[in-house]
């Protein structure tokens, strides 16, 4: 028998009171709300009062030539309240240039790592982040390369090493 | 043998050979080498060693994650531009003489991963003796290749590392003589300098 998850719609209702028209969804059983980027720490807060205490991960959308879409970048949160097995993701959009969120890790520790994958390969600000450096990209790596506008095949970069003949060897 | 000379005895059990020839044939049967596995190439890499098809019939079970210890680099599978200079710091760390098998179309060529990160084709950053086809390629394949590589260490190799002699080495050595030569050292009783000085003496053929 096929379990559906619990329904969140007094925690949607409640954001929907403070922050006014979040465009409420649901896909597959599962809700989805829209927070401006302004109140995103503040929505944030209250779910985790409200006994979301998971953060399972934070991820982005490049929206870059996406037919109908009104901003450049979609940032996305899936949380999950561990006690009754609610969930929620949250979409924050945000546009260049300088894409900045609020850090979400002094509410969430493990969303620093998160935030880093994101920053390294969207190049999205995280404002109040302890440690924003590079987590899978190379340091000296200077692009975003997720960004829609980075050629995939990239800029030189993955031949930009000295060659070592027997000479040298 | 000149004309006239007297027919040379050769006892029982004992053959004539030369050095270089004896030495390619010690360091051919006695290959150790450096697992850089990053794929899936690796899990062939692994299954070559195995009993099944069992690389120590050619003398080169003996893997080594130490590069100070090996002297055959097997890269198998893709190598990420996070990861080449890794790469390179380990085949230097390499004593000579080395050798090196690009195994599969990742390490060779990139494969089909052309992106940012993916290095195309290892020998692009460091030199390569060997490639082996396939995606992974089979373990037969592989014992190939190493097969191969022993023929080619038969045919060219030499006690003093010659064979991996490059214009530029040469000239270091030529380097080396003139500092050398004025110190008037007697080369007369040693026979690896006397070698060194031809070497420097010839004009470069190799490049």
């Amino acid at each position: 028998m096929p379990s559906t998850p619990p329904a969140v719609d007094d925690v949607v209702a409640s954001l929907a009171e403070r922050f006014g028209d979040i465009s409420p969804s649901v896909y597959r059983g599962q809700a989805r709300v829209v927070i401006p980027v302004e109140a995103a720490f503040e929505a944030f807060e209250r779910l985790k009062s409200l006994g979301f205490d998971l953060l399972v991960d934070v991820s982005c959308v490049d929206y870059l030539d996406y037919k109908g879409a009104k901003h450049r970048y979609g940032l996305v949160y899936l949380l999950a309240n561990t006690a009754t097995n609610q969930r929620l993701t949250i979409r924050v959009f945000v546009d260049d240039p300088e894409p900045t969120v609020p850090s979400v890790v002094p509410l969430w520790e493990g969303a620093n790592w998160l935030e880093r994958e994101v920053w390294d390969l969207f190049g999205i600000r995280f404002a109040g982040h302890p440690d924003l450096r590079r987590l899978v990209m190379p340091e000296e790596f200077t692009a975003h390369p997720l960004r829609k506008d980075y050629p995939l095949q990239g800029r030189g970069e993955r031949h930009n090493f000295p060659v070592i003949t027997r000479d040298h060897s | 043998m000149a004309v006239g000379s007297p027919k040379l005895e050769v006892p029982e059990n004992v053959f004539v050979s030369k050095l270089d020839e004896l030495a390619s044939w010690c360091r051919k049967n006695s290959l150790w080498p450096m697992p850089f596995a990053t794929a899936c190439c690796g899990i062939e890499l692994m299954a070559t060693g195995a009993s099944k098809h069992d690389l120590a019939r050619f003398g080169a079970e003996v893997f080594r994650f130490s590069p100070r210890q090996c002297d055959l680099m097997i890269v198998a599978g893709r190598v990420v531009m996070k990861m080449l200079p890794v790469l390179q710091r380990i085949w230097q760390q390499m004593h000579e003489p080395k050798w090196c098998i690009s195994m599969g179309a990742c390490a060779s060529t990139g494969g089909v991963f052309d992106t940012y990160a993916v290095v195309q084709g290892i020998d692009r950053f460091i030199p390569v003796d060997m490639y082996v086809p396939g995606c992974p390629p089979r373990p037969e394949q592989l014992i190939q290749a190493i097969i191969d590589l022993q023929d080619k260490i038969q045919r060219e190799g030499t006690i003093t590392g010659r064979e991996f002699d490059t214009a530029g080495r040469q000239a270091r050595k030529r380097a080396l003589v003139e500092i050398t030569a004025p110190l008037s050292i007697d080369a007369s009783r040693n026979p690896v300098l006397q070698r060194e000085l031809a070497i420097a003496a010839e004009p470069s053929v190799r490049s």
